[in-house]
């Protein structure tokens, strides 16, 4: 059973070579978390967070900058875990996080991609048995034999979606980087990735794109200064987050799509779907 | 809901046997370490064996004349004594940086902990294996005069049995030396990755012991002190140091000298204490170490 439960969970990094940072007078801004006023100073990341998601829960995660999205994707990844609270992680994660980290820039994309299977608990047998298809949805072809450091950045998010997303796994993490590939492949791993979740298990995705939560998510939580302001469907979330309705800015084609999808598809499945699209 | 605090036992545990069930993941990653370092050269790690050669033929033949040692004997001693202090010191060197210099995967993939341990254990394993050709080598050039009983040190110092089928202990002897460097490493890695002063505070000390340990010098040059001399003395805080008991155990079979049990004994009592050091920590800061790095 595919599950997280988190209960008041917190997250405090202690800051070894900030001493200084004491004798100023901690600052509450509105970017970061609270950072205090101990000896060693503690930037208190997350602070009480609980949270329930099960098997076919797609979040969207958004919040500004600073206000704790990925530490809480990377509490969800098992990465962290809770300075106080309990976080409790069933299932197998697949984490997508700043696409340059975690890659080695000197070896094949080729071998890249095995080790980010070991790395998510495949076996080289099962990572050997899949290449062919990474190579073929990432379209990079030749490209796989040479070094990373050569790749672009969009080629990077290509090979980091084509592993997690060939690997079956039961809970992906996304973080906002997936946004530097181009229209055409966004648009295959947009499907790609739809076809997971509803396959398989759960999505959390932190994004800024108002298209991709759209396509992708159907509730939402918004993170502010490292606690959860608001949790739920996810149109109300966002649109309480950005101030506007969150369906005002989508292109036409994407509302098309949205509307074709209606009752199958993952998205806006329980939207007062007429009116939002606006179309007849 | 019940989860086991990030302070357990079990959790401790279940990450030693999950990093075991990911062996394929260490291995492929250590040998991408020792490939990685060669990377474009022609011969590769072939440089792994080369560079310990010239290091074991020069020293070996530059001390043997200054302590007016017989080259067929010592050049092997010296070899091995090499061989295994490369390891021991690459495993507490290294190990201190195990965690730091894995920070990248440490923040962005979850993995257990002892993958790391495992990899930069594993590297050094492969280290000594490259290096293992120097000895056989060695071994192939002064199989004569290893085989019959000889002293390093003339005319009263200690008779050495020569090499016999007793050298086969030498294996037990590097698993032993295996089994503590995976503390070590696990041990020395924490530490390190909390408190930054001590990579550089190993390394200096690591410079001392390996003047302090019998590596291009033997005991033998230090026994028959009267009691209470100066001799007997640094004879006596010579066997303080560790590493002089797990150089032992793995060099005497192997270059067919004295072999004592209380090289093993010590040996032993380090390991206990060292593993049980080694688990608190991994149980009370496993969960840390990710915020650390």
């Amino acid at each position: 059973m595919v599950s997280i439960d988190v209960r008041n969970a917190s997250v405090d990094f202690p800051i070894f070579d900030a001493k200084n940072r004491s004798l100023k007078k901690s600052v509450l801004g509105r970017a970061g978390g609270r950072i205090t006023d101990a000896k060693v100073p503690v930037v208190e990341a997350l602070r009480d967070v609980t949270l329930s998601l099960r098997q076919g829960d797609r979040v969207g995660l958004v919040g500004h900058n600073g206000a704790g999205k990925s530490t809480l994707l990377r509490l969800l990844a098992g990465i962290y875990e809770p300075t106080r609270g309990r976080a409790k992680i069933e299932g197998r994660v697949a984490p997508v996080f700043d696409l340059a980290v975690g890659m080695d820039p000197e070896i094949s994309g080729l071998e890249n991609i095995l080790i980010r299977g070991l790395f998510l608990g495949m076996t080289r047998k099962q990572m050997e048995s899949r290449v062919d298809e990474i190579a073929d949805f990432t379209e990079l072809g030749d490209y796989l034999t040479m070094p990373l450091r050569t790749y672009s950045t969009g080629m990077r998010v290509r090979l980091a979606l084509g592993v997690v997303t060939s690997i079956d796994p039961e809970i992906l993490i996304l973080d906002e980087g997936i946004g530097a590939v181009d229209a055409a492949f966004l648009e295959k791993a947009r499907d790609r990735l739809r076809d997971l979740v509803s396959r398989s298990g759960m999505l959390v995705f932190a994004s800024h794109s108002d298209e991709f939560l759209v396509e992708l998510c159907d509730t939402a939580i918004w993170m502010d200064t490292g606690e959860i302001r608001e949790q739920g469907d996810l149109r109300e979330v966002v649109s309480h987050y950005k101030g506007r309705d969150l369906f005002e800015s989508l292109s036409p084609d994407t509302l098309r799509r949205l509307d074709l999808q209606r009752g199958s598809g993952p998205a806006a499945t329980d939207q007062p779907t007429d009116e939002a699209v606006g179309l007849p | 809901m019940r989860t086991p605090s990030p302070r357990s036992w079990r959790r401790a545990f279940d990450d030693i046997n999950q990093a075991i069930a990911q062996r394929e993941l260490w291995g492929h990653l250590g040998w991408q370490d020792i490939k990685q370092r060669y990377r474009r050269s022609t011969i590769g790690p072939l440089w792994i064996t080369i560079s310990m050669a010239v290091t074991a033929a020069a020293l070996g033949g530059l001390y043997s004349q200054l302590f007016g040692q017989p080259i067929g004997t010592f050049m092997p001693y010296v070899t091995v004594g090499f061989m295994i202090w490369y390891f021991i010191s690459a495993c507490v060197l290294e190990g201190t940086e195990t965690f730091i210099a894995n920070e990248g995967l440490i923040r962005f993939l979850p993995a257990p902990l002892m993958i790391y341990v495992f990899r930069t254990v594993w590297r050094q394993v492969l280290f000594f294996a490259h290096n293992l050709v120097v000895y056989v080598i060695v071994l192939a050039i002064f199989f004569p005069q290893l085989t019959r009983p000889y002293q390093m040190v003339h005319p009263n110092g200690v008779l050495h049995p020569g090499l016999s089928w007793s050298a086969l202990l030498a294996i037990p002897a590097f698993v032993l030396i295996v089994i503590n460097g995976l503390w070590v490493t696990l041990l020395f890695g924490i530490i390190a990755t909390r408190f930054r002063d001590i990579p550089p505070v190993v390394s200096s000390f690591m410079q001392l012991f390996f003047t302090m340990t019998p590596i291009i010098w033997t005991t033998d040059l230090l026994r028959g002190g009267a009691p209470g001399s100066t001799r007997a003395i640094v004879e006596w805080l010579a066997k303080l140091n560790p590493f002089y008991h797990f150089i032992e155990i793995f060099r005497a079979p192997l270059v067919g000298q004295v072999q004592s049990w209380t090289h093993w004994a010590v040996c032993g009592v380090i390991t206990v204490v060292g593993w049980t050091l080694a688990l608190i920590a991994l149980r009370n800061y496993r969960s840390r170490v990710a915020y650390w790095v």
